[in-house]
């Protein structure tokens, strides 16, 4: 941390590393995926890899906007309440306000990101540490959806509204779709665009981002509402495929997330990392769970393996780096 | 930012004494306050019976926000108490019902939170890992463990004998009282007058300042967590022990609560500063806000936005005090 290289050297170094941390990724996602195929035969199958796809949406979409965040060496941890208030204020709106569904999509949307923008607004002005201030809204997102629901649950929604959680379209499920688009999308403003690259700048040396003129406040006020808009959409998708909601939803989502993050190579440090090493964390966590579940391990031990998967992913990715940055 | 708090807190010791005296002040006037308040909507409140259940059921979180409370002090974070509190309750209640001695059932909590603790304390502090990063990865593991290894069976047939928290010292004063008031005092004490009581304020104020005065910041780190694990196996031991049955399976957002009472107690976020008769003192404000919303008919379901406020209003207090002492 305290000594920072020079931009030019960042620029050669940390694709290098990256290379090589994805590539081992992969290698080892490849090898996961023929030992399952083998161990179990009907692992192996499109359907259930596209099933498996289906399943990781909604970790998925909010995994994108939580790879910004922690490139800028910030953290969210109140994703998965946001997803809770947001499914409840769907049902809750459609149910007690008479909203059309479609209203109530995008005013579930809309509060979503408005969690996400409060959450940003405090991080930016009044400066308090992101991991604090998501603790805080963790309880307070989660709060506000028990307390409207009041542990009601809402069901009996409209059968086009099962379309994007159930249906395929093009013989691939329909989520599967928005996660392609949002993927597609992250990865090109990530990769390719000043906002993108004013992630890094400010994951490196949030003064020196600042000192250089770059709206950093702006961009995470923006990371922050994304992040919650995300988990909004995500809200809509889970709604949409368990076909009820509740107040509980999204519990723990968090921990998928960012272990899904982290796996793919992303610095819990902040400075580097990129949208294609979370995707293949992404299918490396559904196929874990997956994998688990077909050799017969209960969904509580999934969690279990997750846990001990986002420490010691931690702790090699950040032996990895001290050896480089020795070197 | 931290540099800048230390410097200006001990050019002027005074001011941030009174500071943190006010606090605690502040808290205490809450808690009396409140109970005047909804006694006068609702006298059922105020009975005696009920402030006593506030005060018995609630003890344990009171001890576990002494642990927190250093751990905070100390810069860190731990998310993972909620879920260790549950599996040493589980652990000692198995023990005691398959006829383990009852003191080793007892101990076997206290040092098992200690082992865990240290554990995580072990690889913050030297490898170098964040707190939140450990511990969210701890809690899901304590979590996923103790419900894949029990399956969600209840513990009962407990001995009685084994009830701690059911027990009267000369009859009148229950002891998750007594041992909230004795530890939050004895941790207190520690911590104004101790050596490695104060290292935990240096650590968390000025690590660098620490390192430079002598002080090990792993070994502080350690010692601070491994207390913390003995604070939160007395506390599993109360929370154990105030009902016959232990449910085996965590208490939801447990360590939220905890968080919420040393927060809100006056220990700052960003470190370095706090004491534990605040974390105390908004421990028992908590409790008597869950209970207080039944008593003046609002849904309990409320209480975690409730603390969810608390929070963030603490927090936000907290940062703008400090920037207004920094501008001063």
């Amino acid at each position: 941390m305290s000594e920072i290289p020079l931009p030019q050297g960042a620029k050669r170094v940390v694709p290098w590393w990256l290379l090589r941390h994805e590539t081992m990724l992969a290698a080892i996602l490849l090898i996961a995926l023929i030992v399952l195929g083998v161990l179990n035969n009907r692992f192996l199958t499109l359907d259930n890899l596209l099933n498996q796809g289906r399943l990781t949406t909604e970790v998925g979409l909010i995994a994108l906007p939580m790879t910004f965040i922690i490139i800028t060496g910030g953290i969210d941890l109140s994703v998965g309440s946001i997803v809770g208030l947001c499914a409840i204020l769907l049902g809750y709106s459609w149910k007690n306000f008479d909203f059309p569904l479609p209203l109530a999509i995008c005013f579930s949307l809309l509060v979503g990101a408005a969690a996400g923008l409060l959450n940003g607004f405090v991080v930016t002005r009044v400066k308090v540490p992101p991991l604090i201030m998501t603790i805080a809204t963790l309880a307070l997102y989660r709060g506000l959806a028990e307390g409207i629901s009041q542990a009601r649950s809402v069901r009996g929604y409209p059968e086009w509204f099962y379309f994007i959680g159930q249906e395929n379209l093009f013989g691939v499920p329909a989520q599967l779709w928005l996660l392609l688009i949002a993927i597609v999308i992250s990865g090109i403003v990530l990769d390719r665009t000043t906002f993108g690259r004013t992630l890094y700048a400010i994951g490196n040396n949030e003064t020196a981002a600042r000192f250089s003129g770059l709206p950093v406040n702006r961009v995470k006020l923006t990371i922050y509402t994304l992040s919650g808009l995300m988990a909004g959409l995500s809200a809509c998708v889970l709604v949409s495929r368990v076909t009820t909601t509740r107040s509980d939803m999204g519990t723990g989502y968090e921990l998928d997330v960012i272990a899904t993050v982290v796996l793919g190579g992303t610095s819990i440090f902040g400075g580097v990392g990129t949208i294609w090493g979370t995707v293949v964390g992404l299918a490396m966590i559904q196929l874990l769970k997956n994998g688990l579940a077909l050799t017969g391990v209960k969904g509580d031990a999934t969690i279990v393996v997750i846990g001990a998967v986002l420490i010691l992913s931690t702790l090699v990715a950040s032996s990895l780096q001290r050896r480089r940055d020795g070197v | 930012m931290t540099a800048v708090t230390l410097a200006n807190a001990e050019a002027d010791p005074g001011r941030r004494l009174k500071a943190l005296a006010s606090q605690e002040a502040l808290l205490a006037i809450a808690v009396i306050g409140l109970a005047i308040a909804v006694g006068l909507y609702n006298p059922r409140f105020l009975a005696m019976r009920n402030l006593s259940d506030v005060l018995l059921g609630n003890a344990y979180i009171g001890v576990a926000a002494i642990g927190m409370s250093m751990v905070i002090i100390s810069g860190n974070i731990d998310i993972s108490v909620g879920a260790l509190i549950g599996v040493l309750a589980t652990i000692s209640g198995t023990l005691a019902v398959n006829g383990a001695p009852i003191v080793l059932a007892w101990l076997a909590a206290l040092v098992a939170g200690i082992l865990v603790m240290a554990l995580q304390g072990a690889i913050i502090a030297y490898l170098r890992i964040p707190a939140i990063v450990v511990t969210l990865g701890m809690l899901s593991i304590l979590k996923g463990g103790l419900i894949s290894v029990t399956g969600g069976k209840w513990i009962t047939d407990l001995p009685d004998s084994f009830h701690l928290a059911d027990i009267e010292l000369f009859g009148v004063l229950p002891v998750p009282v007594f041992l909230m008031v004795l530890a939050t005092i004895l941790a207190a004490l520690w911590m104004r007058y101790s050596a490695s009581g104060r290292a935990i304020y240096a650590v968390g104020g000025n690590p660098e300042a620490a390192r430079l005065c002598g002080i090990s910041q792993p070994r502080t780190i350690v010692m601070v967590f491994a207390l913390h694990g003995f604070f939160a196996g007395a506390a599993a031991l109360l929370y154990a022990t105030q009902l016959r049955v232990i449910q085996s399976t965590v208490p939801p957002n447990l360590e939220l609560t905890i968080i919420t009472a040393a927060v809100v107690g006056g220990v700052s976020i960003l470190g370095g500063v706090g004491t534990v008769i605040g974390s105390t003192l908004a421990a028992i404000l908590i409790a008597e806000i869950a209970s207080a919303l039944v008593f003046i008919d609002v849904s309990p379901y409320w209480i975690r936005a409730v603390q969810g406020v608390l929070i963030l209003v603490t927090v936000i207090a907290d940062i703008l005090r400090r920037r207004r002492m920094a501008r001063a």
